[in-house]
């Protein structure tokens, strides 16, 4: 490809007429760089009648394939209307460029072609409908699975794997500590403050502690502690038991009689049963304290007005109407972060499709599982 | 100093590169390497030793400690960002599994450099020069519109072969090319090199293991050991060198089996 050459210097191509043929000059870099200008001048070529044309190449300094595929493609043009058309003043090297562009004219799509709106929606939905209908089939057969592992590890505890369990305990449970309690601790403090600030119109402000402990014990400490294992150790366990399956280990486990279900999904499940209600009564005190911080610094009620102030407005179900929310919120999340984790299929970006899946299923299904344990509790009363 | 950095015949030049990437110890050290214009040199190490991290840091994806890389009369190393994409621009690499974008079909693949690079480029001859370039690496035009996860592994290279000479470099990088290709896939891509090496005059600088490749393509050898390189040079100087590791690699069963040792 030859010499440097100034960068400015175009290239360029012009026509010349005489004696009964028609040269076509070119000269300068023909290379990638200069093609959209040559491109658009070769366009403007104004060659008609039919005298025999000459293609001159001799002050071209540098030719690319680029550069080839335009002159080639000149030339096949022309030559395709019935005219005479000869290379002339080629090196040897660029002829050879240019009989590679010949080789290889071969113009393939680009894009697979795009089909009709209206049977792609239909396509689109009717796949939707069997993937619904295998997913749902497939994961009885995940959680009926589990069931029976479950069974197996009750009736023989020996198979239980309690180093991996009491590790996923610490992973899930004991690290969650810290972003748990911040975001419980801040919560308590919001709804303390807007609900102060609204019931002070009453003045009623004391009644912010009944506000607290309500909100607090019965939503949103399950709520928030949930959510949060759900983005947490939820995406986790799809994440790693995705590059498990990804890697092939799962395969390895299988082909080793050693069951994935037994050594990865059940200690997570069980995990998450055991420290999900613990971390729902972690939030809880934590979401009160923090109702209580504000009451101190900002409404004029006392730490100690505010725990006489819970004694009293604390009635016998509201703690346990959100921890018995938690082993079962825990649950779903390890099944549904395991399921998906153990759905992954070959490449990198199906780990992070499902891990997102994974994570959306289960904050939805804690939001909707949520609502209907409210509706319920009201219907018996507590 | 008598650095080949003005000699037009060469075309990277490499005095005194460490790279270490914190150890105690750096992984190349003192490495001195010459390419030549036009040439197919091949990379050969042991596992370790060092040939990805070369190549990584002479395209600048690597940090070196120490050391010059001279490409094209400019050393690579020192230029400013901006400069570096200038350079980099006239180098084509492949990488071990093509890593095409998996987001874009292969011709879109192709198409991303002139997209990128080339200002004002009409979308007819992208999608024509797109069609040259695979049809040059010898895809069949019905992988064009497909997406890379739809491809066998060996199309995967071709496909990040034909997206390295889109702006038509004048050096092309491969690492490892012909790993997890079967023999015969592993031939026809070395004839591909060979072929493309000839047609659009490249320099290549191909890091390998296959012995094949080395026998049928390489017109030099540049062995990797012990922090920098221990021997540069045709196939005859490898058979002839007595380095205890150059001797195994070049005499060993499987070198025989390829048929290394009957030039």
């Amino acid at each position: 490809m030859g010499q440097e050459t100034s960068r400015n210097e175009p290239a360029w191509v012009s026509e010349e007429r005489s004696s009964g043929t028609v040269t076509l000059r070119t000269g300068g870099p023909w290379v990638i760089n200069h093609a959209p200008h040559l491109f658009e001048r070769l366009a403007r070529l104004s060659i008609s009648g039919e005298e025999p044309i000459v293609v001159d190449l001799s002050r071209i300094d540098r030719l690319d394939t680029a550069g080839a595929w335009l002159l080639y493609r000149t030339v096949r043009d022309l030559r395709a209307e019935g005219l005479d058309v000869e290379y002339a003043g080629g090196t040897e090297e660029q002829m050879g460029l240019i009989e590679q562009a010949a080789a290889n004219d071969a113009i393939c799509l680009i894009e697979p072609p795009h089909p009709n709106v209206l049977i792609r929606a239909l396509e689109d939905m009717g796949a939707a409908v069997v993937r619904v209908g295998s997913q749902v089939r497939a994961s009885l057969g995940f959680i009926g699975l589990l069931v029976e592992t479950l069974g197996h590890a009750v009736t023989r505890p020996s198979r239980f794997r309690l180093t991996a369990t009491v590790h996923q305990m610490e992973v899930v449970g004991l690290n969650a500590l810290p972003i748990v309690g911040l975001i419980s601790f801040l919560i308590g403090i919001v709804i303390a403050y807007q609900g102060a600030y609204q019931l002070r119109l009453f003045g009623a402000e004391i009644f912010t502690v009944n506000l607290v402990v309500t909100a607090v014990l019965r939503e949103f400490g399950i709520l928030l502690s949930a959510i949060i294992i759900a983005g947490r150790s939820g995406s986790a366990f799809t994440a790693e038991i995705g590059s498990m399956k990804m890697h092939e280990e799962i395969d390895a486990m299988d082909t080793l009689a050693i069951s994935p279900m037994e050594t990865l999904v059940v200690p997570r499940v069980v995990a998450l049963f055991i420290m999900m209600p613990l971390l729902t009564f972690y939030s809880d005190i934590v979401g009160l304290l923090g109702g209580a911080a504000i009451g101190w610094l900002s409404l004029d009620i006392t730490p100690q007005q505010f725990l006489e102030r819970t004694h009293e407005v604390i009635w016998g179900w509201d703690l346990g109407v959100g921890i018995v929310k938690a082993p079962i919120f825990g649950v779903l999340i390890a099944l549904i972060g395991c399921y998906e984790g153990l759905s992954v299929e070959g490449s990198a970006e199906s780990v992070g499709q499902r891990t997102t899946k994974s994570v959306v299923e289960s904050i939805f299904m804690i939001i909707v599982l949520d609502a209907f344990f409210a509706i319920f509790f009201t219907s018996i009363g507590i | 100093m008598d650095y080949a950095k003005d000699d037009e015949s060469i075309a990277i030049s490499i005095r005194g590169l460490e790279v270490g990437f914190g150890g105690d110890s750096p992984i190349l050290e003192d490495l001195d390497l010459d390419v030549r214009r036009g040439e197919v040199l091949g990379v050969v190490g042991g596992s370790g030793t060092g040939k990805s991290v070369l190549m990584r840091t002479i395209i600048g994806l690597n940090k070196a400690q120490a050391g010059e890389v001279w490409a094209f009369g400019e050393d690579f190393l020192t230029l400013s960002f901006t400069e570096q994409r200038r350079v980099e621009r006239r180098w084509g690499v492949l990488f071990q599994e093509g890593a095409l974008f998996t987001a874009l079909t292969v011709a879109q693949n192709v198409q991303v450099p002139m997209r990128e690079h080339i200002e004002g480029m009409p979308q007819e001859l992208m999608d024509e020069l797109a069609s040259m370039k695979l049809s040059m690496v010898g895809l069949p035009p019905e992988a064009a519109p497909k997406y890379p996860s739809e491809l066998s592994g060996g199309m995967k290279k071709r496909a990040g072969i034909a997206r390295a000479i889109a702006l038509d470099p004048e050096i092309l990088f491969l690492d490892e090319p012909t790993a997890g290709l079967d023999p015969i896939g592993a031939a026809a891509f070395d004839e591909l090199i060979a072929r493309l090496h000839a047609a659009l005059g490249l320099t290549v600088v191909m890091i390998t293991h296959d012995l094949d490749s080395l026998n049928a393509i390489c017109d030099r050898i540049a062995v990797l050991a012990d922090k920098r390189v221990a021997l540069v040079g045709t196939m005859d100087d490898m058979l002839q060198s007595d380095h205890p590791w150059i001797r195994e690699y070049f005499h060993g069963p499987r070198s025989r089996a390829a048929g290394v040792g009957q030039r």
